[in-house]
């Protein structure tokens, strides 16, 4: 029994579904959120932090992926604010990582670069970290390039919410940690790796791709989950 | 009911990492008690240990290595016979902690977290030992410096060593 | 000298037995010698002071009028091992074992011994108000009977025979008490939210996971007073409808571990923890979880992932614990020190308590004053008291002639009090106006040879490691604010970093999912407000006033900034 609501988004009046997020109606009024850990068909864990937007009368900051609207609620996705803080979160990205567009092999087709665009990023103010980070081909099909993960955990959520597999997972913590498979081994020598490629599919950067794919040629499409999802929903 | 796991080898340690997982139920929540008796039983958490864990709570093993990297208390590599442990609580690093800890790397030739090549000491750092008065605090195993200076824990150091 | 108590249920009278019992064994004995064994006091040797104490009872033929337990803190933590003897209230410090002799055969004379007392009339003590440590160093920590004889678990009695559920939260509320654990939440609310939410079961966990880098309040209580603070969790449980707790303890405490489980184990056995408590039908049992190393498992809804056997990360809230906890269901965290204030509470009511402190912030608060200070400790002081009290009167000021420049509350969180604030009453309102916060109850005090940059470094550098990593702003950001320090007390910063270090604190602390990063720029943030000028000295002189930083001034490697992305 899920009522219905009344909100306002960017000074718009939207209606919306109780249980609904805040990104959900937005995108169905076809209001802009910039999101990144968000992939629908998968569970919301509001980290990256771009989708956040400011709610009247609440001082903090809400994720719009993870936060249920409320009667009455007034919610603005575009404030100077938020604009300046997803510009520098974005920025920050770009330094944790190594990441040169010009060789990559999902130039053009990048969450990441996309992001940079919108927030008409050209130059990174902060300083480069330059982490040290490798890159594992040892699978026969997929490469993993650690120099371009941004951390969204996309792949670690798909691998165990919808393949059921749980190849993936973080080791460490803070700016030191990293995605994993099993016991932090090569991924060819994975002994739960089903090679379905859900996580490449899901992967926002160049950072998981297919073997034998070159520069720009890296197509990432994550639509199956929702259909997935849909179908799973459907069956219980 | 699930099935106990044979254990890696007859070393009578696994039988209490498998008491501990049994007194749990084998539930996947007694992952990090678990890990706490292995470590607490052989020192550190090699393959064998995590996979074993991770087989008896059907806990996926990237999971296991996960959580075991995740908190600073497991370790994945053997210590050293000695543990030396700086302190770096607010009290010792404005007494002067990371001096001593800077003297303790250079003498030893080893990073904080480390184990001299002959396995001898592992250099280790805490965040409070809870003795502030006492500050700055380096702990060798059981032993308090107190009031330490970075001469006075090297000289320490050297002596324990070379026994 | 074990009490014999039947395993199945008792009913009131017996618990009172007990108490009449084990006081009845204690008045046989003329004289009590409670030895620390506080973990401070255990390092410096209180063991083998004790043992070489009862040998000398023993020997002495004193063993029918006097006993030696192992006792408590009284917060005297510097003067260690320190030994409490009743009734005559005289406290010994820095014993060793060869006093023995010399204490035991000056018992019963007027005069205590000169060489090794520490009068109580000192304004450390005299200027102190114990609620959550009133039974400082005067019960055994390992015995459920002393505490019981010593006034203890009257209150969950009453709660549980007198009170219904909503009277008990009622009260609490009254009491204006608010968490201890650092955001001062009102305690009665929260018990509230709990009690009406939806689900079942339902849990309370007890915050034992402390882990600010320079306090050891909440280890105090965990180790010299495990039955307060059981009887505490007993009585929220009550209130909220709580099944099963679970107390929390950060793995660096092995010795808190042990005091409470066996404190659990004790309250089991007087059915003072099990089925049908005292003869009712509340039933409630407690475990211990050890944490294992992480500061942000202090985190609410990190520390239920943590229980629940995952990485300790927290989650965006709400959902809030309260309806949506542990397993999902329903649960009450609370503090350590929080809980140890409920009992006192509900024994002398609401109203006693609201009457102890300001107006917004109640009762009394623990904090472990460390740093340049000549007499540190543990100490318990009404709110509203000034912070130059505490250092002045308490403390005994700084050592060594030198002049006063900040203290620091909060921890990691928290931010640094200058000179020109001394006054400031410390009340969660008054902190929070100054940029600090009231934190768990670190207070460092540092002197005129501490650089506030490299204090600002510090902790930036403690969030930087400890951050779980999950969020962007608080994983590179810490990194990011991290350098930008490292590189003033290199030398090496530029006015333009300033400018970023200020925009990249405003950005992490306003993004963050948890209070970790939320928190994190607070140091960086007021000693900016109270010390820009040291920082300026950094950057624009390249000196650090207090000699602290070495300074040499080469450009950085990456000074270059503007690199393409595209
Ligand atoms: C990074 C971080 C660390 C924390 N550490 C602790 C802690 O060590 N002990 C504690 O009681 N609360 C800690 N808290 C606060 C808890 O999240 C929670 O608010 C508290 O335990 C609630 O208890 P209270 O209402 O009694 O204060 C921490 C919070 C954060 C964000
Ligand atoms: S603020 Fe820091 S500690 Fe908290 S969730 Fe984000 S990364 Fe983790
Ligand atoms: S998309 Fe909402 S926090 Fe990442
Ligand atoms: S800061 Fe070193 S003992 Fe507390």
């Amino acid at each position: 029994m899920s009522g219905v609501v009344t909100l306002k988004i960017n000074g718009i009046d939207v209606g919306a579904q109780e249980n609904e997020t805040i990104l959900d109606v937005a995108r169905e009024n076809d209001i802009f959120i910039p999101t990144l850990c968000y992939l629908e068909g998968l569970s919301r864990i509001g980290a990256c932090r771009l989708c956040l937007v400011e709610v009247k009368g609440i001082s903090k900051l809400l994720p719009a992926c993870a936060t249920t609207v409320a009667e009455g609620m007034e919610v603005f996705t575009d404030t100077d604010r938020l604009r300046k803080y997803r510009r520098l979160i974005v920025e920050m990205l770009f330094t944790e990582g190594n990441h040169v567009c010009s060789v990559c092999v999902a130039n053009g087709h990048c969450e990441l670069q996309t992001l940079a665009q919108q927030h008409e990023i050209d130059y990174v103010s902060l300083p480069y970290l330059y982490p040290q980070r490798t890159v594992d081909a040892s699978h026969e099909r997929f490469v993993f390039d650690h120099n371009r993960c941004v951390l969204c955990t996309r792949c670690v959520r798909v691998c165990d919410e919808v393949e059921g597999a749980h190849t993936w997972d973080i080791r460490g913590r803070g700016i030191e940690s990293g995605v994993i498979t099993d016991l932090n081994q090569p991924w060819g020598t994975s002994v739960t790796c089903t090679s379905c490629g859900k996580c490449v599919q899901a992967c926002p950067t160049g950072a998981l791709f297919m073997k034998g794919k070159s520069v720009g040629e890296m197509v990432h499409s994550p639509s199956f989950l929702t259909f997935l999802a849909q179908m799973r929903e459907a069956k219980k | 009911m699930k099935a106990t796991l044979a254990l890696p080898s007859d070393d009578k340690r696994w039988r209490m990492v498998n008491a501990t997982m049994r007194r749990h139920g084998y539930s996947s929540s007694a992952l990090i008690e678990a890990l706490h008796t292995v470590q607490q039983a052989f020192g550190y958490l090699d393959e064998t240990a995590l996979q074993y864990v991770a087989k008896s709570l059907r806990v996926p093993l990237s999971r296991v290595y996960g959580v075991a990297t995740f908190y600073n208390h497991f370790m994945m590599k053997p210590g050293g016979t000695h543990t030396c442990v700086v302190c770096l609580g607010t009290a010792c690093y404005i007494k002067g902690s990371p001096q001593i800890l800077e003297t303790l790397e250079k003498r030893l030739a080893i990073r904080k977290g480390q184990t001299t090549p002959d396995g001898k000491l592992s250099l280790m750092v805490a965040h409070c030992v809870g003795m502030c008065w006492l500050a700055p605090v380096v702990m060798l195993d059981d032993d308090v410096q107190a009031e330490a200076t970075p001469a006075q824990a090297a000289t320490k150091i050297q002596e324990w060593v070379s026994k | 000298m074990t009490t014999k108590l039947p395993q199945s249920q008792l009913p009131e009278e017996e618990i009172l037995r007990v108490a009449e019992q084990e006081q009845e064994e204690k008045s046989q004995y003329q004289r009590h010698i409670y030895v620390c064994m506080g973990a401070a006091c255990l390092a410096a040797g209180s063991a083998t002071v004790k043992d070489s104490l009862s040998e000398v009872v023993d020997q002495n033929g004193f063993a029918g009028r006097c006993a030696v337990h192992g006792g408590g803190c009284r917060g005297l933590c510097a003067e260690g091992p320190t030994v409490t003897i009743e009734p005559d209230d005289v406290l010994y410090g820095k014993i060793t074992p060869q006093d023995a002799p010399d204490i035991i055969k000056n018992l019963g004379k007027k005069r205590p011994l000169e060489r090794l007392h520490r009068p109580t009339d000192r304004p450390f003590f005299l200027r102190q108000q114990r609620i959550v440590l009133e039974l400082a160093g005067k019960v055994n920590s390992e015995r459920i009977e002393d505490y019981i004889a010593s006034g203890g678990y009257k209150s969950l009695l009453k709660a549980v025979h007198e009170m219904s559920p909503v009277e008990v939260i009622n009260e609490i509320t009254r009491s204006g008490l608010r968490g201890r654990g650092g955001a001062g939440y009102s305690t009665g609310l929260k018990w509230r939210t709990v009690a009406k939410a939806d689900g079942h079961p339902k849990y309370v966990i007890c915050n034992g996971d402390e882990g600010d880098p320079g306090a050891f309040m909440d280890r105090s209580v965990m180790d010299d007073y495990p039955f307060r603070l059981l009887e505490g969790i007993t009585i929220a449980a009550y209130a909220v409808g709580a099944e099963q707790g679970y107390v929390y303890i950060r793995a660096e405490y092995p010795l808190s571990v042990r005091r409470v489980q066996n404190a659990i184990r004790q309250a089991q056995r007087l059915n003072l923890l099990g089925n049908q408590i005292a003869g009712t039908a509340f039933n409630f049992d407690v475990q211990v979880r050890v944490g294992a190393g992480a500061f942000v498992c202090g985190e609410e809804t990190a520390l239920i992932a943590s229980i629940e056997g995952k990485r300790g990360q927290p989650r965006p809230r709400p959902p809030y614990p309260a309806t949506a906890g542990l397993w999902g269901k329903p649960t009450l965290i609370n503090n350590v020190e929080t809980f140890a204030n409920i009992p006192a509470i509900i024994r002398n009511g609401a109203d006693w308590f609201a009457s102890i402190g300001t107006e917004k912030s109640k009762g009394t608060k623990v904090f472990a004053l460390t740093g340049n200070i000549n007499h540190s400790g543990l100490i318990e002081v009404p709110m509203g008291i000034t912070l130059r009290e505490i250092i002045y009167d308490i403390g005994g000021g700084i050592p060594n002639g030198k002049r006063f420049k900040a203290a620091q509350t909060g921890g990691p969180s928290g931010g640094c009090i200058p000179e020109e604030h001394l006054d400031i009453s410390m009340d969660y309102e008054s902190l929070a106006g100054i940029g600090s916060i009231m934190g768990s109850g670190g207070l460092i005090v540092m002197d005129e040879d501490s650089c506030m940059v490299n204090v600002a470094k510090y902790f930036m550098e403690f969030c930087m490691t400890e951050s779980c990593g999950k969020c962007i702003p608080c994983r590179v950001g810490t990194a990011q604010i991290y350098r930008i320090l490292d590189n003033t007390t290199r030398g090496t910063a530029t006015l333009s970093d300033l400018e970023q270090l200020e925009m990249l604190c405003d950005m992490v602390r306003h993004t963050s999912l948890c209070g970790l990063g939320q928190a994190a720029p607070n140091p960086v943030l007021s000693t900016l407000r109270f010390f820009r000028d040291e920082y300026l000295m950094h950057i624009v002189e390249k000196r650090c006033p207090a000699g602290v930083c070495h300074l040499h001034p080469e450009p950085a490697l990456y000074n270059d900034t503007k690199e393409s992305v595209r």
